[in-house]
């Protein structure tokens, strides 16, 4: 049951994108098309994961030897050292997917959304993530589910606005705000279902 | 992005510099034109004390950035330079926090988990890479200058906006144990809360850019409309111009065509070959 509940927070309740503002650049720029929309959802699911995992193990160590106010220099390094190790290994072993996701994988280091969850399985969550490595880890994937959901929905929105007539100074940007906004309006919905 | 081998470095006379500074503030303003740093701004403009205390804070962490990464330029690798500007703005993204924490405790906490977010701020990043590692440290310090107050001024606008339609309040805030802002009145109770929530910030910050289009669009009518009524007056005097040239060469050509054809006409009329293939 603690596990469905994290899930579902982490998907709906507690939307990255459109209830914490975690990763709206992407969600905002790589949101014309679908197909495109979907390789960065599925990356960042997959840095998320493991981005997740190693954060975890790292603040455990700067706890250890007693320096945590390095936490924010520690992860960001761990972050882009991991994109970067992704990067390669997908590369070597799997190209299939490595050609699939390869254009976001870069993207992603800034992508706020990832060093967002890496802090927030450590402070905010509380004792659930903090204290347990597959919590964390759970957290991460569903968050970063949670992204793709937002970002796929927005995509196929702009798809849809490409062809209609909008008024000429809401083009681009502010419509698909204006949208998000919406959106954003009815995910509010599912606040208060987990408290 | 690469870099050329030898960095040019532009060279700006004092108005130059000025207009480095008002570059970053209006005409390409981070948050309204360039669409950078779209988190923080959306997550902390619930307030203008908030949206100030944001600002400040990244403005900060801008001008330190890039003044080191400024005067680094010539020693970073052009291999390892991203982690190492993520690596140099997220030592300074660290000094911001512990000062905030230990000063201004309040806006510690109102900033959150945002505040270690500014070393994913993308306006500082890209500010570092499109221009901090080309050009001098004055320059840079100046355009971080320049970017950060843009990004607060933006902040600001739209924390003032929200604040008033959600909170129904005015700049409230606390520095310290001073107090300050203005409640306007029962306007709290009648106040739409959906302005503080994240849907109305995307709302909010989609029609102010919006209208800031529409004032620009307009202005640009404006500007052309007057370029075209004298663009028509040099064109008159252009066309004049051009005619009389063209007038006078024509003459020219006109005598040189004479003068060519009378040349052949002189001799060779028995050599031309028309009058073989015709048999």
């Amino acid at each position: 049951m603690t596990y469905f509940l994290l899930i579902i927070g982490a998907m709906f309740v507690n939307n990255f994108v459109l209830c914490q503002f975690l990763g709206c650049c992407p969600f905002l720029g790589v949101s014309k098309k679908t197909d495109t929309a979907l390789g960065m959802g599925l990356a960042v699911i997959f840095v998320m994961g493991i981005a997740s995992v190693f954060t975890w193990l790292v603040q455990k160590l700067l706890v250890a030897a007693g320096i945590e106010y390095l936490q924010t220099i520690a992860f960001i390094l761990v972050i882009a050292a991991l994109v970067q190790l992704v990067e390669l290994l997908l590369k070597k072993f799997m190209p299939a997917l490595y050609s699939a996701l390869g254009v976001y994988l870069p993207l992603i280091t800034t992508n706020c959304a990832v060093l967002g969850v890496a802090i927030l399985n450590i402070q905010s969550y509380g004792i659930a993530t903090a204290e347990s490595l597959f919590m964390s880890f759970l957290n991460g994937v569903f968050s970063g589910a949670g992204f793709t959901i937002a970002i796929l929905l927005l995509a196929g929105i702009r798809e849809r606005m490409d062809v209609n007539a909008v008024p000429k100074p809401f083009r681009g940007f502010p419509v698909t705000l204006v949208a998000a906004s919406i959106m954003s309006l009815a995910f509010t919905a599912f606040s208060g279902m987990i408290s | 992005m690469k870099k050329s081998a030898m960095p040019q470095e532009l060279k700006f006379s004092m108005k130059g510099k000025g207009k480095i500074v008002t570059n970053g503030i209006f005409a390409s303003n981070p948050v309204f034109r360039l669409v950078l740093g779209m988190c923080p701004t959306l997550a902390i403009s619930t307030s203008a004390f908030n949206g100030l205390g944001m600002g400040l804070a990244a403005t900060v962490v801008l001008v330190c950035s890039n003044a080191l990464v400024s005067l680094l330029r010539k020693v970073i690798p052009d291999k390892v330079r991203i982690p190492a500007y993520v690596l140099i703005i997220a030592t300074f993204v660290t000094l911001v926090e512990m000062l905030l924490r230990k000063f201004i405790p309040a806006l510690y906490d109102a900033l959150g988990i945002y505040l270690p977010l500014i070393v994913v701020n993308c306006i500082i990043l890209a500010r570092a890479e499109a221009f901090a590692s080309t050009n001098k440290v004055g320059d840079s310090v100046l355009d971080g200058l320049g970017m950060g107050l843009g990004f607060t001024l933006a902040l600001v606008l739209l924390g003032v906006i929200r604040e008033f339609l959600g909170s129904g309040t005015f700049f409230t805030g606390s520095f310290g144990d001073v107090e300050f802002g203005v409640t306007l009145g029962d306007l709290p109770d009648y106040s739409m809360a959906v302005f503080v929530l994240p849907a109305g910030g995307f709302l909010t910050l989609g029609l102010v850019m919006a209208a800031i289009n529409a004032i620009s669009d307009k202005a640009a009518k404006a500007r052309d409309e007057k370029h075209e009524e004298e663009g028509k007056l040099i064109d008159e005097m252009v066309r004049e111009h051009v005619e009389n040239e063209l007038a006078e060469t024509e003459n020219i050509a006109k005598d040189e065509v004479y003068a060519e054809r009378s040349l052949p006409s002189s001799g060779d009329d028995g050599d031309m070959p028309v009058g073989e293939e015709r048999k």
